[in-house]
């Protein structure tokens, strides 16, 4: 069956060893987890997940089902690419040294759209945000000069396309049945 | 004034909120506070010593099991609550509510290694429903309130509170607390009237529905409702292992078990209806055998309360997800009277052909060895079918659930899921605790037997009821079976020395027999339900016997074989 690059955004309650549960899910069903970002949500105690893999549509059915079924995981979804807004963000420490010999590696800086954020006679600091793809393209070119130090990229972020949310309507749902 | 009690204290009272009267346990180190409060509250609170901490959970299982209440284990930390993760994870697999309490270190020393530490939470995680660590006595009341709600509510399952020792030790203001409600949670779905017009319409319209019966019925104590369902639309229906008593055996719908040791025609049948009609129950893999082949001529409708079984083994046509007491009461509500007569009868020529070639010579042989299906079929007659059925798991279990019958509701205690040896006796105990007015039979081997044999200790002290039946073929029976069967007839490490039961039994002043003729049957399984409280009847049986008919692995329901010849 195909498998597709899925994004899930999940929401629980903040509490401690939930993403233990969640990840859980994910390797019993050995599906390996792409990328992954944890913070608190819009909502006051409420935590997001965004959570990358690649598996089939009926896979990524179950993983969000079985999360859901946690007591404290109050949502979790599955979307492809085109139904969010996605970003991620990446920090490259490079040799100043290599960079002054090789005029190829500010131009290729420029090109990306990358910021520098911090120059020493040591090192500098590009920072760049965008898709996965813009982030790997502009790594690679500059590893290929033999300018990185260090790389660094972030789980993707995401948010839904849709216009209504989700997350308010279950929780206005929920608070009606609250006694 | 405030009145300031011990978090072990809140712990009693809170268990006293919840209606419980009796837990079993087993005292440690680290839950000493807790055991120290129970002494005082040991009028109320029935405590059950077990021999084993495995003991106290599957005790715990079969007072669930056969009261519909939720079963308390208490242990200590460390060892103790890793004695009770084999229960807990039975408890899981097969919907059980439990509420196990361990004790833990000190929150002041978690995470150094300490005396008597695991990560209890971490262990628990992936096999209950809830895990919650107490670390102050502040949260005794609301961590305990909502442990019952979650392990009893929507699909019941275990849950595991981890009581840090200066959580029972420190002092606390008590309010009780009542959780009935948490928003990241709902229990109980709702489906809408489309859904429940759409299934009444299919069933409406279908010319040869089966319905298959799990043990959703018997949780959501939907059996009459079932039973109006059925005879309404005069639908034919099967029970899985575990549903077996939500509908009774002699009911004229009732078609016989399903899987891979269930009954030829409900089992080639459902590879030809048309309509199949699921009913608190997930398609374990031994009910379906190959997902592939199962029923794939039929329109499939799966009525049950978790959501997250709706197309995981088997995809289907309408999920009515919700509580089946309501949902089967909606649907009837909208079908019309009619009958299957013809369909039904088709059900006849399988059960004859199994009835003469598998049943009749297993429960009814003229000569040869004691069989252990005649021996489980004596039993259930002469209690009248009224008996509660507990087995260990293998040969024992299937001979003791094929060939029993249930004239009652909660009248199966049996490891489905897990699987679990060792499960029956104490699972046994706990059920005459969980339904004393009843007769307690169990069926168990002699391999299974030995696995918590020290539960011979907490018999003898509670005098606990518990007709124990033992099939002693000297092997461990099913896997012998299938080593025969599929590895030729290579039998490692499956005879089995034994000890002399009988002077065992005598050790704890349990009274026995053993009975190897058929002559000598009928009278001793009489002597048995005449004495009381414990009994064991030791029955050696053929060594080599097989459980039949069955759905080899990976074989189709249709392809179920009758006999083996080797």
């Amino acid at each position: 069956m195909e498998t597709k690059f899925y994004t899930m955004l999940i929401y629980s309650e903040n509490f401690a060893g939930i993403l233990n549960q969640i990840t859980a899910v994910f390797t019993r069903r050995q599906v390996n987890i792409e990328s992954l970002n944890v913070c608190a949500s819009s909502t006051p105690g409420v935590h997001k997940y965004t959570i990358t893999c690649n598996c089939t549509e009926e896979m990524a059915k179950m993983l969000t089902k079985q999360i859901e079924k946690k007591i404290d995981v109050l949502q979790a979804h599955y979307f492809t690419d085109d139904e969010i807004f996605i970003m991620e963000a990446c920090l490259i420490k490079l040799s100043t040294p290599v960079m002054m010999r090789n005029a190829e590696v500010s131009r290729i800086v420029r090109h990306h759209d990358a910021h520098m954020t911090e120059v020493n006679p040591t090192y500098c600091i590009v920072e760049k945000k965008g898709r996965t793809d813009d982030i790997l393209s502009l790594f690679e070119e500059l590893n290929s000069k033999g300018a990185v130090l260090q790389f660094v990229r972030s789980g993707r972020i995401a948010v839904t396309r849709s216009t209504t949310e989700r997350l308010d309507q279950y929780l206005e749902e929920m608070e009606k049945m609250r006694k | 004034m405030k009145q300031l009690i011990t978090g072990a204290e809140a712990l009693m009272r809170s268990l006293e909120a919840e209606g419980v009267d009796v837990l079993f346990g087993y005292p440690g180190g680290a839950i000493m506070p807790t055991y120290d409060a129970l002494y005082d509250h040991r009028e109320r609170l029935h405590h059950i010593l077990v021999r084993h901490e495995q003991g106290a959970v599957h005790a715990a299982q079969g007072y669930a099991r056969v009261s519909g209440r939720v079963g308390v284990a208490i242990a200590t930390s460390g060892p103790g609550a890793m004695n009770t993760v084999t229960g807990i994870a039975d408890a899981m697999i097969d919907s059980t509510p439990l509420v196990v309490i361990c004790g833990q270190v000190d929150a002041a020393v978690m995470g150094t290694d300490a005396f008597q530490e695991v990560d209890v939470i971490g262990v628990a995680q992936p096999i209950t429903k809830w895990a919650y660590q107490i670390r102050r006595p502040q949260d005794v009341a609301w961590a305990v309130s909502r442990a019952f709600y979650i392990a009893r509510s929507g699909r019941p399952g275990p849950v595991v509170l981890d009581f840090a020792k200066n959580a029972q030790t420190g002092l606390v203001d008590y309010e009780p607390a009542h959780v009935d409600f948490i928003r990241s949670y709902r229990p109980v779905p709702v489906p809408s009237d489309d859904v429940i017009r759409q299934a009444a319409d299919m069933i409406n319209h279908s010319q040869r529905p089966l319905v298959l019966v799990g043990q959703g019925v018997e949780l959501g104590e939907a059996q009459a409702e079932l039973q109006q369902f059925l005879e309404l639309a005069d639908l034919p229906a099967a029970c899985t292992l575990l549903g077996l008593s939500a509908l009774p055996s002699a009911h004229r719908l009732n078609m016989g078990m399903l899987g891979m040791h269930g009954n030829l025609a409900p089992n080639v049948m459902t590879n030809q209806c048309d309509l199949l009609i699921a009913v608190g129950m997930r398609f374990d893999d031994r009910v379906t055998g190959n997902v592939q082949t199962y029923a794939r001529q039929a329109k499939i409708i799966h009525f049950d309360i978790d959501p997250s079984e709706i197309n995981k083994n088997i995809s289907v046509d309408l999920a009515v997800v919700g509580n089946c007491k309501q949902t089967l009461a909606r649907v009837t509500a909208l079908l019309h009277e009619a009958r299957h007569d013809e369909w039904i009868s088709a059900f006849r020529p399988l059960w004859d052909k199994e009835n003469e070639r598998v049943i009749r010579p297993a429960t009814q042989p003229a000569e040869g060895p004691l069989l252990m299906g005649e021996v489980v079929s004596r039993v259930s007659e002469a209690t009248n079918h009224q008996a509660v059925l507990v087995t260990d798991v293998g040969q024992n279990q299937m001979f003791g659930c094929r060939y029993f019958r249930y004239s009652q509701p909660r009248s199966v205690v049996t490891s489905g899921g897990c699987g679990t040896m060792g499960f029956g006796l104490p699972a046994a105990i706990g059920a005459t605790f969980g339904a004393p007015e009843r007769t307690v039979c169990l069926f168990v081997g002699d391999g299974g037997l030995q696995m918590t044999l020290q539960e011979f200790g907490t018999i003898m002290e509670q005098h606990s009821p518990v007709k124990i039946i033992l099939l002693n073929n000297n092997f461990l029976g099913n896997v012998r079976q299938w080593q025969q069967m599929f590895f030729h007839r290579r039998y490692s490490f499956t005879p089995m020395l034994n000890p002399d039961y009988e002077r065992i039994a005598s050790a704890y002043g349990i009274p026995s027999q053993t009975v190897t003729e058929r002559s000598q049957l009928d009278e001793a399984i009489r002597r048995m339900l005449a004495t009381p409280g414990p009994y064991l009847l030791q029955c050696g049986v053929k060594e080599e016997d097989n459980v039949m008919p069955m759905i080899p692995l990976g074989a189709s329901v249709d392809e179920m074989m009758l006999e083996f010849k080797d």
